[in-house]
C-alpha cells in the first residue's frame, strides 16, 4: 500500500520539475533509460534475451513445438504471445490469471512483431494444412519500473535474433536459425502537463495523462500503435511521438 | 572513548545468524540471545561499544516505536478518525481525541481529507502493534505546500547525523524546512530550486549512506549547487 | 524419480567413480549468488546453481492479503514457486500446477521456522521465487535464494536456511543432482537445513534407500548445505560491502529517535 501511496504524492515533485524542463530521474524529454540486453540468457528455451531498461528488467523467453496450423492460415506457423507481470516484479501485481494489464501488453507486443513481420511464419511450416512450428513468446516481467512494451519489444526482438528452430529433436531436419524478416521496434511515450516523455518510468506513467505506444520497422514504416491511459493526445502530439519512435527506435534497432 | 570510533576502520557486515559475542549482558538492538551468545538478528553494520554490541540495520520496513515523529498520508476518513499511511505494515488510526480541534462525529472530513500530509508523533505502540498517532503537541500539524519524498527507514538516523548535525547542514544551505520522518518520509518546503536541492542532497544521503566522508561531499555539492541568478 | 530406463550408452558413474558431468560424488556444481538485484522488491537475489537459473524476491513484512489469514500474534510467511514457461526443456503452460503449490508449502514452512514472525503480527512476509532456467535442484536453489533475499530486505532471523540435495544413482550416494541423474536416479533427498543450530526444516525423499544410504546421503547433503550457506553469507558481505563508515551513524537507539525537525 504504501509505495502506490506515494506515487500521488509525486505527482507535484514531477509537474515542479518539468516545469523546469527536468524529469525526475535527470533524463531530458526525449531520452530513453540506459538499455542493456543479454542475449540467449536462458539456455532452456529455443531463444531469449534479458533486457534491463534503467530499473525495468524483463526476460522473454522463444520456445517452439509441433502443432496444427490455424484453418483459416494452412500454410504459415503460429505466432503466440504471452506476458507474465509476476508478483516480483511489483507490489501491485498480484499473482493469478493474466489481468487486464498483463493482456495488453501481450497483445501490444505481439501486434508489434506480427504485424512488422518480425518472424517469417511461412517459413515456419513442414506439412501445409497439416504440421507447423508453432512459436510461443514468453515476457517475464522480473522487476517493473514502467515501460514494459518497450522492454518487452526489445526483448523479442533480441530472443528472435539469436533463436534456433529445434528440428533436429524433432525429427524433421536440421537446426536452423529462427526465420527473422524484420525487426519492429516500439517506442513508448507519455504526456504530463502537455509535455511528451519518452520511456516512462513507473512513476512517470502512474501520473501521465495519455500514453502512445508506436512500433516502426527499418524503412521507417508504422507497424502497429496503441493509446492508452484515460486521457487524449492531439493529431500535432501523435505524429511528434510517430516522428520520435523512428527516429528512436533505428537507435535501438542498431544495438540488438 | 568508545571502540570503533576511529573513523578511517571499516566496520564489519553481519548476517542474521551471526556470533557477535559470548556476553549476554552486552546484547543490545538488532541482536537476540541463544545459549549465552549473542547473534545478530538481521543483516546489518556491527556496532561495537565497551558495554553493548548492536546492529545497525541496512534496509527493512518502518516499525513505529513510541514517542516517533512521522510524516503521514491521509488516505480514509472514518466518522471519528482519519486513517493515515506511515509508511509501515501497521495502519495508524488518528482519532479525533488526539487532533487540537473539536471535532463533532461525523464532521471529520471538514477538518482533513484523504491525500492531506500530516506531521504525527507515535504515542503508543502495544504488544500486537496496534498503534496510536496524535497530532497534539507543539509542532505537529497538517503540512501544506513543499514536497515529500522518501527513504528506507534504516538511512534516517544518516539524514539527521549525529545532534542532527546532517539535517541542520541541509537547512542551512537551502534554507528549506525539513521534516524527517523515522517512517522515512521526508517533507520539504521552500523556494523551488533550494527544494530540489535538497533533494538531490537526500539522494545522496541514501545512495552512500555508509560511505567514508560523505558528509563533506554532501557539504561541497551544497556548497557548489546554489542558485545562480533567476 | 527413479524408474526411467537408462538410455544404454549412459553411465551415470564411469570406471573412474566420475559422473557424466566429471564431478565426484561429493562435488557440487558450480554456485553463484547476487544480493540485492531488484530494485522494487524490499530484498531480492538471484542464484545460479549448475545451469539453474532462479530469482527470488520478498516484500514485506506488509499488510497481510488475504486478511483472513492474518495471525494475530505473528507474521505470516507466505511463499509463492514458480516456473517460467520458457526453463524447461519442454514449454509449461504458465501458471502454478500441483508441484509448485506443494513446493511453495515446504518452502514457506522452512522459512517461517528461522524468521522472527513474533516481532510483525498480523503481517505478511511475502516470497517469490521464479525458476528462469531449470535444471534439477530446483527447490533447494529456490530456498537458498530466498533466505538471502529475505537477509536482504531486513528480515530479521534466527540463521540463514541453506539447502542441497542429495540422492543415488548406480547405487553410489552422491550430492547435488543433476539433471540426467535426477531423471535416471535412484533416489533423491532435498534438504533445507539451519547450520548454527543444526535444525533440518526441509526434508523430502523418493526413490529406494537402505537406511545405510539415507543417512550416507542425508549427511552428505548437510555438508552441501554448510557449502552453500558460505556461498550465501559472501554474497550478503558483498552486497553492502563498504569502503569504511563515519562514526557519526548512531545505532537503532530510543535517544536519537526525536531530532527530525
Amino acid at each position: 500500500m504504501s509505495k502506490d501511496v506515494m506515487a500521488d504524492l509525486k505527482r507535484d515533485h514531477i509537474s515542479k520539475l518539468l516545469a523546469k524542463g527536468v524529469r525526475m530521474d535527470g533524463r531530458k524529454f526525449e531520452e530513453m533509460r540506459p538499455l542493456k540486453i543479454e542475449p540467449s540468457y536462458v539456455g532452456s528455451a529455443e531463444g531469449s534475451a534479458r533486457v534491463t531498461l534503467g530499473n525495468t528488467q524483463v526476460v522473454v523467453g522463444v520456445k517452439l513445438i509441433l502443432g496444427e496450423p490455424f484453418a483459416d492460415t494452412p500454410n504459415t506457423g503460429v505466432l503466440t504471445t504471452n506476458a507474465e507481470l509476476i508478483p516480483m516484479a511489483s507490489e501491485t501485481f498480484e499473482s493469478g490469471p493474466p489481468d487486464q494489464e498483463s493482456i495488453e501488453v501481450a497483445r501490444v507486443v505481439d501486434r508489434g512483431i506480427r504485424e512488422g513481420h518480425a518472424v517469417d511464419l511461412e517459413k515456419l511450416c513442414i506439412v501445409p494444412g497439416k504440421e507447423v512450428w508453432i512459436m510461443f513468446v514468453d515476457v517475464h516481467v522480473l522487476d517493473y519500473d514502467g515501460n514494459l512494451f518497450d522492454a518487452a519489444n526489445i526483448g523479442a526482438n533480441a530472443a528472435f535474433k539469436s533463436a534456433v528452430v529445434p528440428a533436429g529433436k524433432a525429427g524433421k531436419g536440421e537446426d536452423y536459425p529462427l526465420p527473422v524478416k524484420h525487426q519492429p521496434i516500439s517506442v513508448t511515450a507519455v504526456k504530463i502537463d502537455g509535455k511528451l516523455l519518452i520511456d516512462p518510468t513507473h512513476d512517470e506513467e502512474r501520473v501521465a495523462d495519455a500514453r502512445l505506444t508506436v512500433a516502426t520497422n527499418e524503412i521507417g514504416n508504422l507497424c502497429a500503435m496503441q493509446k492508452g491511459l484515460n486521457g487524449s493526445f492531439t493529431l500535432d502530439e501523435v505524429l511528434k511521438i510517430v516522428d520520435l519512435s523512428r527516429s528512436i527506435g533505428a537507435d535501438v534497432r542498431a544495438r540488438l | 572513548m568508545e571502540s570503533g570510533d576511529n573513523k578511517e576502520s571499516p566496520r564489519e557486515i553481519v548476517v542474521p545468524g551471526e556470533l557477535l559475542a559470548t556476553d549476554t549482558r552486552k546484547a543490545g538492538p538488532g541482536t537476540f540471545t541463544d545459549g549465552g551468545k549473542v547473534y545478530a538478528a538481521h543483516l546489518g553494520i556491527k556496532s561495537v561499544r565497551p558495554d553493548q554490541i548492536s546492529v545497525v540495520p541496512l534496509s527493512g520496513q518502518y516499525i513505529p516505536m513510541r514517542g516517533d515523529l512521522v510524516v503521514g498520508k491521509i488516505v480514509d476518513i472514518g466518522a471519528s478518525n482519519w486513517l493515515v499511511d506511515i509508511n509501515s505494515p501497521y495502519p495508524a488510526p488518528l482519532h479525533v481525541n488526539e487532533v487540537p480541534w473539536r471535532v463533532e462525529f461525523g464532521e471529520t472530513s471538514k477538518f482533513m481529507t484523504v491525500g492531506d500530509i500530516v506531521l504525527l508523533k507515535v504515542v503508543d505502540v502495544d504488544e500486537i502493534k496496534k498503534i496510536t498517532v496524535s497530532m497534539q503537541d507543539h509542532g505537529l500539524r497538517k503540512l501544506t505546500g513543499g514536497m515529500v519524498i522518501d527513504v528506507s527507514p534504516s538511512k534516517v538516523p544518516r539524514v539527521i547525523g549525529r545532534n542532527g548535525s546532517m539535517i541542520q547542514m541541509l537547512k542551512n544551505y537551502t534554507g528549506c524546512r525539513i521534516y524527517v520522518g523515522q517512517n522515512g518520509r521526508i517533507w520539504i518546503d521552500g523556494d523551488l530550486d533550494n527544494i530540489v536541492r535538497a533533494v538531490q542532497a537526500v539522494k545522496m544521503i541514501e545512495d552512500e549512506a555508509h560511505s567514508l566522508g560523505l558528509t563533506e561531499k554532501v557539504k561541497r555539492y551544497l556548497e557548489t549547487s546554489s542558485k545562480r541568478g533567476a | 524419480m527413479g524408474g526411467t530406463p537408462i538410455p544404454g550408452d549412459v553411465k551415470l558413474i564411469d570406471e573412474s567413480g566420475r559422473r557424466t558431468d566429471g564431478r565426484l560424488p561429493d562435488e557440487m556444481r558450480p554456485l553463484k549468488i547476487e544480493a540485492g538485484v531488484l530494485s522494487r522488491a524490499d530484498g531480492s537475489a538471484y542464484v545460479e546453481w549448475g545451469m539453474n537459473k532462479i530469482m527470488a524476491a520478498v516484500y514485506g513484512p506488509r499488510e497481510c492479503h488475504p486478511r483472513h489469514l492474518q495471525n494475530p500474534e505473528r507474521a505470516l510467511v507466505q511463499c509463492r514457486y514458480n516456473m517460467a514457461s520458457f526453463s524447461v526443456e519442454d514449454r509449461k503452460k504458465p501458471g502454478p500446477d500441483r508441484r509448485s503449490h506443494e513446493i511453495s508449502k515446504i518452502i514457506s514452512e522452512a522459512l517461517t521456522r528461522v524468521v522472527f514472525t513474533e516481532y510483525f503480527p498480523r503481517t505478511s512476509i511475502d516470497v517469490f521465487i521464479e525458476v528462469l532456467q531449470a535444471n534439477a535442484g530446483t527447490r533447494c536453489a529456490g530456498l537458498t535464494a530466498a533466505s538471502v533475499a529475505l537477509a536482504d530486505a531486513g528480515v530479521p532471523m534466527r540463521d540463514l536456511v541453506a539447502s542441497c540435495a542429495a540422492g543415488k544413482i548406480a547405487e553410489t550416494m552422491v550430492v547435488d543432482l543433476g539433471k540426467e541423474e535426477d531423471n535416471y536416479g535412484q533416489a533423491d533427498i532435498p534438504l533445507g537445513y539451519v547450520p548454527r543450530t543444526e535444525e533440518i526444516v526441509l526434508l523430502q525423499m523418493d526413490g529406494d534407500l537402505t537406511y545405510e544410504q539415507f543417512n550416507k546421503g542425508i549427511n552428505m547433503a548437510i555438508d552441501g548445505c554448510k557449502k552453500v550457506y558460505e556461498v550465501q553469507r559472501d554474497a550478503l558481505k558483498r552486497r553492502y560491502a563498504v569502503r569504511a563508515v563515519d562514526a557519526d551513524i548512531p545505532p537503532h537507539d530510543f535517544d536519537l529517535r526525536k531530532e527530525g525537525m
